[in-house]
């Protein structure tokens, strides 16, 4: 399980988050949804310690962190072993093939046998649908094909938790497709996620949790039904601006 | 006239290969170490006691940039005799004219040379370190493994005009009584009085060696740019 209490986190003199408590289930997917500019990034950068909030506790594990005390490089190595990020822009490392991108954190950080290493990485390009691509460069990839490699590398990793920042933003409709086809298989698989996403469809489907941030505050923490269900007007908002449904009306 | 360039040639050729290319190559090489060093520092985020480093390095890269190459040849050759500390340098440094100049060129050279460096590594996507910490990295992981293997490729091209530079900026060394290729040629034109036909040959031999080093960089441009792939 991972939790957060009270976490806090300013750039510059703009606090964006005031103060969110929260808890991330094990084995399930959360979806993180608000507007534009709410914070939901920030939020999930501050779990894989890629932003550093000034204040709050990071739980995780029974591990407890004060955000507002010196962490050590070697407890923040140590959480980012458990946890992976999939970023918007993918990342993938250009100068690395397909397959030595997914077999790179294997190898040189878990220090894990080169052959078995790329047997399982074949193996996790399989079930991307990207076999074929093991020794092509990011380069002749498209958005959606980058994408799921990315995918790949970080449950090569397997991590507790894989975080997935707007993983189909970039991406046209068609090739987003392919994308949330594969994270609805993890999802399945029980693997944990926290997902920030703005598809409110693909949200609905895959979400066992979700947590609706604006203005860095939660306004919604619960599951998946009751936040479809619910009767918030600013929630009723966003979800019908999300769905177009009043451009259908008019 | 060609009989004065069939003579010449081997002393040129001679002092070509005695001095102007290892001072030139192991001046870069040296250079190149102390650039990424200086780099590396610079770019470092440490805070504290590191700080007075960081200066001292931008202190290094300040003053070698400022002053000309001819002028710190001099200070290192035929100033450093006289500085006389008690204790550490009784008698003053007296350096022999090839360690001098490699000094001088090494640290020239890897003042600018750091600059390039750490250029590209800045240069380099934020996403990259990112992904990098993500899958586990350590920042020093990160930077071997994912940053400089990239930032490289991107540092080439003014690396090559930085070496190109070097090559031509040994003839200096002419001056701190180094025998090499142009010193020679000078010696040569002062005998035979062809002064034109000298300094055009010696001009042409510089030519050739950095028509080489371009060639190399042609190919190592092509060499490290193999993943980027037109779709």
């Amino acid at each position: 399980m991972l939790k957060v209490s009270q976490l806090t986190k300013s750039f510059g003199d703009q606090e964006v988050l005031h103060g969110l408590t929260t808890s991330f289930p094990d084995h399930q997917t959360t979806v993180i949804l608000g507007p534009s500019g709410s914070g939901k990034s920030t939020l999930l950068r501050s779990l894989n310690f890629l932003e550093r909030p000034e204040s709050g506790h990071y739980d995780f594990d029974g591990e407890n962190l004060d955000w507002s005390q010196p962490i050590g490089n070697a407890t923040i190595l140590q959480i980012r072993r458990h946890t992976e990020m999939v970023f918007q822009g993918y990342n993938l490392f250009p100068h690395l093939s397909v397959l030595k991108n997914i077999t790179e954190g294997p190898i040189h950080v878990l220090h894990h046998e080169k052959a078995a290493a790329q047997t399982e990485a074949r193996q996790l390009l399989a079930k991307v649908g990207l076999a074929d691509k093991a020794n092509e460069y990011p380069s002749q990839l498209s958005g959606g094909q980058s994408q799921r490699v990315a995918i790949a590398r970080s449950l090569a990793m397997h991590p507790e938790y894989i975080f997935l920042d707007e993983p189909t933003s970039a991406l046209d409709p068609e090739l987003e497709l392919g994308v949330l086809k594969v994270l609805l298989q993890i999802a399945k698989e029980k693997q944990s996620m926290i997902i920030v996403t703005h598809n409110l469809a693909f949200a609905r489907q895959v979400a066992d949790k979700i947590l609706f941030v604006e203005n860095g505050h939660i306004l919604f923490d619960g599951p998946n039904q009751d936040f479809f269900g619910t009767q918030n007007q600013r929630i009723l908002d966003f979800i019908s601006a999300m769905t177009f449904s009043d451009l259908a009306e008019n | 006239m060609w009989q004065i360039i069939q003579t010449a040639s081997p002393q040129l050729i001679k002092a070509g290969l005695k001095y102007t290319i290892p001072i030139a190559l192991i001046a870069f090489a040296i250079g190149l170490a102390i650039a990424l060093v200086t780099a590396l520092i610079r770019l470092s985020s440490k805070r504290g006691g590191f700080l007075a480093i960081k200066v001292l390095f931008r202190f290094y890269v300040w003053v070698f940039r400022s002053t000309p190459l001819l002028v710190q040849l001099f200070i290192v050759y035929f100033g450093l005799p006289y500085l006389k500390i008690r204790g550490l340098s009784p008698h003053g440094i007296q350096l022999d004219p090839v360690v001098a100049g490699i000094l001088t060129f090494s640290l020239n050279t890897g003042a600018y040379c750091s600059e390039t460096i750490r250029a590209s590594i800045l240069s380099i996507d934020q996403g990259q370190w990112e992904a990098a910490y993500s899958i586990g990295m350590t920042r020093t992981m990160a930077l071997f493994r994912i940053i400089l293997p990239q930032a490289i490729r991107i540092s080439l091209p003014p690396l090559a005009n930085s070496f190109i530079s070097l090559v031509k900026d040994t003839s200096l060394a002419a001056s701190i009584t180094i025998v090499e290729m142009f010193e020679v040629s000078q010696q040569i034109a002062a005998q035979n009085y062809q002064p034109l036909v000298m300094y055009m040959l010696v001009a042409v031999y510089y030519a050739v060696f950095c028509t080489v080093l371009t060639w190399l960089q042609g190919y190592l441009e092509k060499v490290t740019s193999r993943y980027i792939v037109a779709k």
